[in-house]
């Protein structure tokens, strides 16, 4: 929804009144790989119920969705299909990170677990939690609400700010780590 | 739970088998020259038809081991209730060992995953390759020399920002 | 993303131009979380499936060679996270196994009444996900509402809805407590109605009926020889049941049966999840019934289980006990030795081999996954079945992903 404006035109209460359309219509994409992907969808269950707040609708194609909830761990050999789902969804979107695993690696400190999707993909909302409550979710997600009311724009340049385009200091690629000797096991500390 | 009589009647068939038990459960050490023959027996004439399980241990940091990799089959019979533990060791460089996946047809990923985690190539499998790891990995991570956190593998990948997403 | 179709050992490129390759997944709605299967198609048809798995492989064995016994309960949650209890219970009963150690009646009670509700709790999931990935919403709303009662019983019992941790060596967390007795009672009480009623929608639904009747066949030779057990074995006509075949814990003194089918179809396998539904809550009206008092966990001379604060404070053997199970270069001594057990959880066989080396850290932790071997026949009950089929298949084999890679 960018509109191309000529730039002496203030859009203050448009900003408002698209922010408040966007965040009372977000349709989840549900990137649900584990645990936490039955707590996303006891979330839209029945009993606490995820379509009042708007969310009603789980589609499960990127083209469609404007908030991308990534429920459970993250394999590497999984990234580059989160990262292209991402970069299929249309601009505005937004990311929830639900669950320890998916903020941080949680239990999985291993080869294999990517420690926190926020290295790779941009995030706007964490969830703590193995699994997060639904109540969780559905408080993170009335707390994105605020964001976009707060932060939204109508042609969507709140992303464009500079503080959004710099890498955070999760997004940062680490090194990969020079051979170990061999026999050298490292040893958690019990 | 073994019954005596097919307990003595393969001890009869395979001379040379090391038999413990622990748990009540039957163990048997079969040498890697009589692996083939044995899991044909115990197929066809002990009567073993549910291969339960495929795996290896790693016993570089065990205590007084000889053999580094010990291959163990978990067998039973669904018509006559038993179990049977079939070890086999291999020791570096040469890990193969036979197939039995013409016996089971239930070993063919069972045996795959044994040779993405541990390295052990299986002779007659018809299609050996990474099942859990990405087919370019190149490391088995479930030996005991590869570290728990990788060697970095997990966190090469580029990074989406705002601006590239 | 890599896997063009010539990498698969399987065929070459096909001459005919109208067989095309369809790509399921890993994200899609249909698959039970993250796998992938390569269609080959003819139109409609599927002429062959090649799965490709390990989008969730997360080094469940790899963590288990570094914690204790007592953490790595947490880890086995993780992996069939529909029936979190189940896999509790089939890992220390591995663990005390091992270690020789006889659990008291009333911890045994205890954790076949928590295996039963995880078996109902995840054949709801299962047959709620056939449904709803067939077009029935409804009946997946009526799953989902009964799993939240099983949650609030968890709940009541340990603290946690879902991934519970309940279990210890030689006992479990915290006894139980009567408001848990109460709410297992009122949930014997109202689940055959709901369990009716999801009856009623499906099982002559014309609809269903033609979607999964003669879908997925599979002989009982087949399944025994492709290692599958459980209730796809059971709905093909195999009989193995290790409640009965192998009694564990209390379940010899229940009176129940194990519920077959000798179809092998979807169907039949939908019928046998509710057939088992029936029967679980059977055993666990009758294990709340008799529930024996006394300790829920082991005597204290065993070192094992952390004695209550009342002994640690006011008897000797208490005192040591908790000394030498907190101090951390101490710990219960576990033999040199190497066993297997399992346990017959709602996928399948669930079992683990587990190789002690004397210290509190298992030295290898192999995890024996229903999920994986079944996943390993999906092509063959596939092949020939239109596109629509694949769907319904996938449900009725309760694929779990974190099982299936762990």
């Amino acid at each position: 929804m960018a509109i191309e404006l000529p730039e002496n035109v203030v859009v203050s209460k448009l900003d408002e009144l698209a922010s408040w359309c966007r965040k009372n219509s977000l349709w989840p994409m549900p990137f649900a790989t584990a645990c936490c992907g039955i707590e996303l969808m006891a979330t839209g269950a029945s009993r606490h119920d995820l379509a009042r707040f708007g969310a009603e609708v789980f589609r499960f194609s990127p083209r469609q969705c404007d908030l991308m909830i990534v429920a459970g761990r993250v394999v590497m050999k999984m990234l580059p299909v989160l990262q292209r789902i991402w970069g299929q969804m249309n601009e505005p979107k937004w990311c929830i990170s639900m669950g320890a695993c998916a903020s941080t690696g949680g239990v999985f400190d291993t080869y294999s677990v990517v420690q926190g999707i926020d290295r790779f993909i941009p995030v706007d909302m964490y969830v703590p939690g193995c699994p997060p409550r639904p109540e969780q979710l559905i408080q993170a997600i009335i707390d994105l609400q605020d964001k976009i009311q707060a932060e939204g724009t109508i042609m969507g340049d709140e992303f464009n700010l500079p503080s959004r385009q710099m890498k955070k200091r999760a997004l940062v690629e680490l090194p990969v780590l020079p051979s170990l000797p061999p026999g050298f096991i490292p040893q958690l500390r019990r | 739970m073994i019954q005596t009589a097919t307990l003595d009647k393969l001890k009869a068939a395979f001379a040379g088998l090391a038999v413990s038990e622990f748990r009540s459960q039957t163990r048997v050490v079969a040498p890697l020259a009589s692996a083939a023959a044995l899991m044909a027996y115990l197929k066809k004439d002990g009567g073993f038809d549910l291969l339960v399980d495929v795996t290896c241990v790693d016993y570089l940091n065990f205590r007084d081991a000889k053999d580094r990799f010990g291959l163990v089959y978990l067998l039973a019979s669904t018509v006559t209730n038993e179990r049977l533990t079939v070890r086999i060791f291999v020791n570096e460089p040469d890990l193969t060992v036979p197939s039995v996946t013409s016996l089971w047809a239930g070993a063919n990923w069972l045996e795959r995953e044994v040779y993405d985690m541990f390295g052990i190539s299986f002779a007659g499998h018809p299609d050996l390759r990474r099942i859990l790891m990405p087919f370019e990995f190149d490391a088995f991570p479930l030996r005991k020399d590869y570290p728990m956190q990788g060697r970095g593998e997990r966190h090469n990948f580029p990074v989406l920002t705002r601006g590239r997403s | 993303m890599p896997l063009e179709p010539a990498t698969f050992a399987a065929e070459q490129e096909d001459a005919q131009d109208y067989v095309w390759s369809l790509n399921f997944g890993p994200q899609h709605p249909a698959t039970h979380t993250t796998l992938r299967l390569v269609l080959k198609l003819d139109g409609e048809r599927v002429i062959d499936a090649i799965p490709d798995i390990g989008y969730l492989h997360s080094g469940f064995e790899k963590i288990g060679e570094h914690l204790n016994y007592n953490q790595y309960v947490t880890v086995t949650d993780r992996m069939n996270y529909i029936s979190p209890m189940a896999n509790n219970v089939a890992w220390h009963g591995a663990v005390e196994n091992l270690l020789g150690l006889e659990i008291p009646p009333r911890c045994k009670y205890i954790r076949t009444i928590v295996a039963e509700l995880a078996r109902i709790s995840d054949h709801l999931l299962c047959n709620g996900a056939v449904g709803l990935d067939v077009g029935a919403f409804t009946y997946f709303l009526y799953a989902f509402n009964r799993r939240e009662d099983i949650y609030n019983i968890f709940e009541s019992l340990c603290g946690a809805r879902f991934t519970n941790s309940y279990t210890r060596v030689g006992g479990v967390m915290r006894d139980a407590n009567p408001q848990f007795v109460d709410l297992v009672r009122k949930f014997v009480q109202t689940f055959p109605k709901t369990l009716d009623d999801m009856d009623r929608l499906l099982n002559r639904n014309r609809i269903f009926i033609d979607r999964t009747k003669g879908v997925g066949v599979f002989s009982k030779e087949a399944a025994t020889n492709t290692s599958c057990t459980g209730p796809i074995a059971r709905a093909s006509g195999v009989t193995r049941d290790l409640r009965k075949d192998e009694p564990y814990l209390a379940y010899a003194d229940f009176d129940f049966q194990v519920c077959c089918a000798t179809a092998g179809d979807c169907f039949a396998r939908y019928l046998v999840r509710n057939a088992e539904m029936r029967e679980s809550l059977k055993i666990v009206a009758q294990a709340i019934e008799n529930l024996p008092g006394g300790p829920v966990n082991v005597d204290i001379g065993e070192r094992t289980a952390i004695p209550t604060k009342q002994a640690v404070y006011s008897t000797i053997e208490g005192c040591i006990s908790h000394f030498e199970l907190t101090m951390s270069n101490r710990g219960f001594v576990v033999p040199n030795e190497e066993c297997y057990s399992a346990i017959e959880s709602p996928n399948g066989e669930l079992g683990f081999y587990l190789v002690g080396d004397g210290s509190e850290v298992a030295y290898r932790a192999r995890c024996r996954p229903p999920s994986f071997i079944h996943f390993s026949v999906f092509p063959q009950l596939i092949r020939g079945h239109t596109l629509s089929d694949v769907v319904a298949v996938l449900g009725s084999l309760n694929i779990i992903a974190a099982e299936l890679d762990r």
